[in-house]
C-alpha cells in the first residue's frame, strides 16, 4: 500500500477512535442534568468518564497532529476553511474540560456553573463535529444541521448506553430508559443522514460505484437498530459494542467519501507530505501505537467495575 | 490594522497565556512525583500531605494547560494556513510525535493517578505520576524542537514551494533545540520552584499567625478549632520550602548555562535578534553591553556572544543592509524596544529568582527555622520567574520577526489568505474574554485552596487536630475526584 494511503487510513482511524471514545464522554456530559437527581448521582455519573476523558481527547490532538504532519495542505485548508465553527469547538472544549477538572475542587454553589459548562460544552462539540463534516461534504445548511443532529444523537445514545453499562442502581435503569427515548430521535435522523454519506459529491449517488461505502452506511444503520434492541433486552455490553460499531462504520463511510477529495478541489496526493516524512512517521507510529493502545486499554481495565453511588 | 496584525495578536495572547500554565505542569508534576516518592520511601505522612496538597494545585493548573494547548495546535492551521502548508512536512512531524509519544502518556497516566489512589498498588500508583510527569516534559521537548526549527531550519529542502524533511534526526537534534530545550525546561522548574517557595512562605506566615491566635483566644467551638488548626505538622512547610529552593537553585544554574549557549548560537543563526536585544546599531569589535540605558560595560557583549572580548558583533543597520541585498528590499528589524526590554526583564528577574533561592538556602541552613523576613520575600518567587518566562518568549518570538521561518518564510506570507479580518477579530475577542475570565477563576481557586491548606491524612494527626479528625480524613479521596 502506498504511504499516502497508509496515512489517510491512520488519520481515519484516529478520528474514528476519537468519535467512539469522546463520543460517550459527550453523551455522558449532555445527559448529566437529565439522568442524575442528586449531587451523589452527579458524581457517580461523572466518575464513569473521570479517569478516561482526557486520554480520549488526546485522540483528537493526535488526529489533527497527524493531519498536520502527513497532509499539511488538508490540515491548513480544513482548519482555516472552518474558522469560526472551529473557534466554537475550541471554546466548547475549553469550557467543558475546565468544568470537568474543576468541578470537584470548587464550592458547592459553584458546582452548578461547572455542570452548565459540562452540558453546553458536550452538546455543542458533539453537534459541531457532525455539522462541520456535513458541511464539508455538501456545503448546504441542510447537510450542516443534519450532520450535527446525527453526531449529537449518536453521541447521546452512545453515552446513555455507556452509563447503563458502567453504573449500578437507579442511574443504570434511568440510563437505559434514556437510551430508548433517545433512540426515538436517533433512528430517524440516522435513516435520513447515513445514506447521504456515500452519496455526497458528483459520482457518489450511484450504488454500484462505491459499494463498500454503501455497505458501511447500511451496516451503521443496522448496528444502531441492533443497539436499541439490545439495550431494550438489557444487554448493555453488546449494546455498547453496537453503538460503537455504528460510529465506526459511519466515520468509515465519511472518510471513505473524503478519500476522493479531502477538501473540494484537493486530492490526497496533492495534500501529502514527502515519502521521507511519511516513511519515518510510519515506523515511529508502528512502534508507539501498540503501547498507547495497551496502556489506554489497561486504564479501562483498571476502572472496569460499575460505579456505585 | 489587518488580519495579519490580529492573527499575530491572537497568537501572542494565546501562546503567552498557554505558557503561564505549562511551566507549572512541567515542573510541579516532577515535584509532586518527588514528594510521593519521598512518602513511598520514608512512610512519613507529611510527604503524603504535601503530595496531596500540591497535587491538587497541580491539577487545578493542569486543566488550564491542556485546554489552552488544544487552541495552539489548531491555530497553526486556522490563522497560519500558508505557513502550515509550507512547513507541515517538517514542523508537523514533532507535533504529531508530541501527541503520540507524550500527550497520551501524560493524560492517560494522570487519569490513573487521580482516580487510582485506592485502586492501584502503591508502587504502580507512584509510577503513574512519574509517567504523567515524564510525558509533560517529553511534550516540551517536541514542541521546543519544532519551535527551534523556525529559528534555525535544518534537515530539509524546499521542493515545489514547500519544505520537505530530509533528516528527522537533524530536526530533533538541532543545535538551537539542544540549547533551547534545557533552557525552557529548566526555566519551567524555576517557575514551579518559585510557586512552591511562595506557597510555602505564605503557609509558614499563616501557620504562625494562626498559632499566635490560638494562644490568645478563649476556647473555641469544635468547628472553629478545625478551621484555625492549620496543618497537623507546620514543620512540613520547611520541607517543601527547602526542596523547592534546591530545585530552583539547580534549575537556575541550568537556565543560565543554556542561556549562554543560546546567546552564542544567536550570533551565527539569528544575529538580528542579538543585535536588537542589545540595541547595537553597527557592526563592532569588542562590543559593549549596557545592562540599562546609559550604563555601558565594555566588551561584555562580544564576550557573551562569542566568549571572546574582541569578537565582532553584527549591528542592526548593517544586518538590515546585508539582508536587503540577500533577500530583497524590506524591513528586517523586529520591534526593537520590545526585544531590548524583554531581554533585560528576562535576565534581571530570572537572576533575582535564583539569587532569592540561594539566599533562602542560606537563611534556612542547618535546621534553622524560616526567618519572618524571608517568608515574606518568598512571595516574590511567584511573579518574578513567571514574568521572566513571559519576557523570554517575547524576546525569542518577537525577536525572530519578520520571519516565521528564519531566512525562508516571512510572517506576512504565512497568514491564512482566506480568513477575513472580522473572523480573526471575533475569535481574538472571544479568546481574550474567555481567557481573562478563566484566569480570574483559576487564581481564585488556587488562592482558596492555598489558604485552606492541606487536608489531614494518615492515622496520626497532630495534637492540634480536633478529636474527630479521623472521620474527616475519609472524604479526602473523593475531593481529588469529580
Amino acid at each position: 500500500m502506498e504511504l499516502t494511503t497508509v496515512w489517510f487510513v491512520v488519520i481515519a482511524f484516529l478520528w474514528t477512535g476519537y468519535f467512539v471514545l469522546e463520543g460517550f464522554d459527550f453523551g455522558v456530559g449532555a445527559l448529566l442534568p437529565l439522568l442524575s437527581r442528586s449531587e451523589d448521582e452527579r458524581r457517580q455519573l461523572l466518575a464513569t468518564i473521570g479517569p478516561v476523558w482526557d486520554g480520549n481527547e488526546v485522540w483528537l490532538i493526535t488526529a489533527v497532529g497527524a493531519m498536520f504532519a502527513a497532509f499539511p495542505a488538508w490540515y491548513s485548508g480544513l482548519l482555516s476553511g472552518f474558522y469560526l465553527p472551529l473557534v466554537m469547538v475550541l471554546v466548547s472544549l475549553i469550557v467543558r474540560g475546565v468544568a470537568l477538572e474543576w468541578r470537584g475542587k470548587v464550592e458547592a454553589r459553584e458546582r452548578a456553573l461547572c455542570d452548565a459548562g459540562i452540558v453546553t460544552g458536550s452538546v455543542a462539540t458533539a453537534f459541531l463535529w457532525g455539522a462541520i463534516f456535513g458541511n464539508l461534504l455538501y456545503g448546504t445548511t441542510q447537510a450542516t444541521v443534519l450532520g450535527g443532529a446525527l453526531s449529537l444523537a449518536l453521541a447521546v445514545l452512545h453515552g446513555a448506553v455507556f452509563v447503563a453499562l458502567k453504573t449500578a442502581g437507579p442511574l443504570r435503569s434511568r440510563a437505559r430508559r434514556a437510551a430508548l427515548a433517545v433512540a426515538v430521535v436517533a433512528l430517524p435522523v440516522a435513516i435520513v443522514a447515513l445514506p447521504a454519506l456515500p452519496s455526497a459529491g458528483q459520482d457518489g449517488a450511484d450504488w454500484t460505484s462505491h459499494p463498500l461505502l454503501w455497505a458501511a452506511a447500511v451496516a451503521a444503520m443496522v448496528a444502531l437498530a441492533a443497539a436499541v434492541a439490545l439495550i431494550w433486552r438489557h444487554r448493555e455490553g453488546w449494546a455498547f459494542t453496537a453503538t460503537a460499531a455504528s460510529i465506526v462504520l459511519a466515520t468509515g463511510a465519511l472518510f471513505g467519501r473524503l478519500w476522493h477529495a479531502p477538501l473540494p478541489g484537493l486530492t490526497v496526493a496533492e495534500a501529502a507530505s514527502g515519502p521521507y516524512t511519511l516513511g519515518i512517521l510510519t515506523w515511529i507510529g508502528l512502534i508507539a501505537l501498540p503501547f498507547v493502545l495497551a496502556y489506554q486499554g489497561w486504564t479501562y481495565w483498571v476502572f472496569r467495575r460499575r460505579v456505585t453511588a | 490594522m489587518d488580519a495579519l496584525d490580529l492573527a499575530r495578536w491572537q497568537f501572542g495572547v494565546t501562546t503567552v497565556y498557554h505558557f503561564l500554565f505549562v511551566p507549572l505542569t512541567i515542573g510541579l508534576g516532577i515535584f509532586v512525583a518527588g514528594l510521593q516518592t519521598a512518602w513511598h520511601r520514608t512512610g512519613q505522612y507529611r510527604y503524603l500531605t504535601l503530595t496531596k496538597f500540591f497535587g491538587k494545585l497541580f491539577l487545578i493548573n493542569f486543566a488550564m494547560g491542556v485546554v489552552t494547548g488544544i487552541v495552539q495546535e489548531f491555530q497553526f492551521g486556522m490563522n497560519w494556513s500558508e505557513y502550515s502548508t509550507f512547513v507541515g512536512d517538517v514542523f508537523g512531524a514533532p507535533l504529531a510525535l508530541e501527541a503520540l509519544l507524550a500527550f497520551f502518556l501524560e493524560s492517560t497516566f494522570l487519569g490513573l493517578w487521580i482516580f487510582g489512589w485506592e485502586r492501584l498498588p502503591k508502587r504502580i500508583h507512584l509510577a503513574c505520576i512519574w509517567a504523567a510527569a515524564i510525558g509533560s516534559n517529553l511534550s516540551a521537548y517536541f514542541i521546543l524542537a519544532a519551535n527551534a526549527w523556525m529559528k534555525h531550519p535544518v534537515g530539509y529542502e524546499v521542493v515545489g514551494g514547500r519544505a520537505r524533511m530530509t533528516d528527522l534526526w537533524a530536526v530533533l537534534t538541532n543545535s538551537t533545540a539542544l540549547a533551547q530545550v534545557p533552557h525552557v525546561i529548566a526555566a519551567a522548574f524555576v517557575v514551579a520552584g518559585g510557586f512552591v517557595i511562595a506557597v510555602s512562605g505564605y503557609r509558614i506566615l499563616r501557620e504562625r499567625r494562626l498559632a499566635a491566635d490560638r494562644g490568645a483566644t478563649v476556647p473555641l467551638t469544635r468547628a472553629a478549632r478545625g478551621r484555625v488548626s492549620g496543618t497537623a505538622d507546620p514543620a512540613m512547610w520547611r520541607t517543601s520550602l527547602r526542596a523547592a529552593l534546591v530545585m530552583t537553585a539547580i534549575a537556575g544554574a541550568v537556565v543560565a548555562g543554556s542561556g549562554d549557549m543560546s546567546g552564542q548560537l544567536l550570533s551565527e543563526q539569528q544575529p538580528m535578534k542579538l543585535a536588537a536585544a542589545e540595541g547595537l546599531r553597527h557592526d563592532e569589535k569588542g562590543a559593549p553591553f549596557s545592562p540599562l540605558p546609559g550604563l555601558e560595560v565594555p566588551k561584555v557583549l562580544s564576550l557573551l556572544a562569542a566568549h571572546d572580548p574582541n569578537a565582532e558583533v553584527q549591528g542592526i543597520d548593517d544586518i538590515q543592509r546585508r539582508y536587503e541585498s540577500r533577500f530583497g528590499p524590506g524591513d528586517y528589524q523586529p520591534n526593537l524596544p520590545v526585544v531590548f526590554w524583554s531581554f533585560r526583564v528576562m535576565v534581571g528577574f530570572g537572576l533575582t529568582t535564583v539569587g532569592l533561592s540561594v539566599l533562602g538556602l542560606w537563611a534556612t541552613r542547618r535546621r534553622r527555622g524560616t526567618p519572618e523576613w524571608f517568608a515574606r520575600v518568598c512571595l516574590l518567587a511567584l511573579p518574578l520567574p513567571t514574568l521572566a518566562m513571559v519576557a523570554g518568549w517575547l524576546l525569542s518570538e518577537i525577536g525572530r520577526q519578520p520571519w516565521t521561518v528564519q531566512g525562508e518564510l516571512l510572517t506576512a506570507a504565512s497568514v491564512s489568505p482566506g480568513v477575513a479580518l472580522s473572523e480573526v477579530a471575533i475569535s481574538l475577542a472571544i479568546f481574550t474574554v474567555l481567557y481573562g475570565v478563566l484566569a480570574l477563576a483559576e487564581a481564585k481557586l488556587l488562592v482558596r485552596h492555598i489558604k485552606a491548606g492541606p487536608e489531614p491524612v494518615g492515622p496520626s494527626p497532630g495534637p492540634d487536630l480536633p478529636d474527630d479528625a479521623g472521620a474527616e480524613a475519609a472524604p479526602l479521596v473523593p475531593t481529588l475526584m469529580y
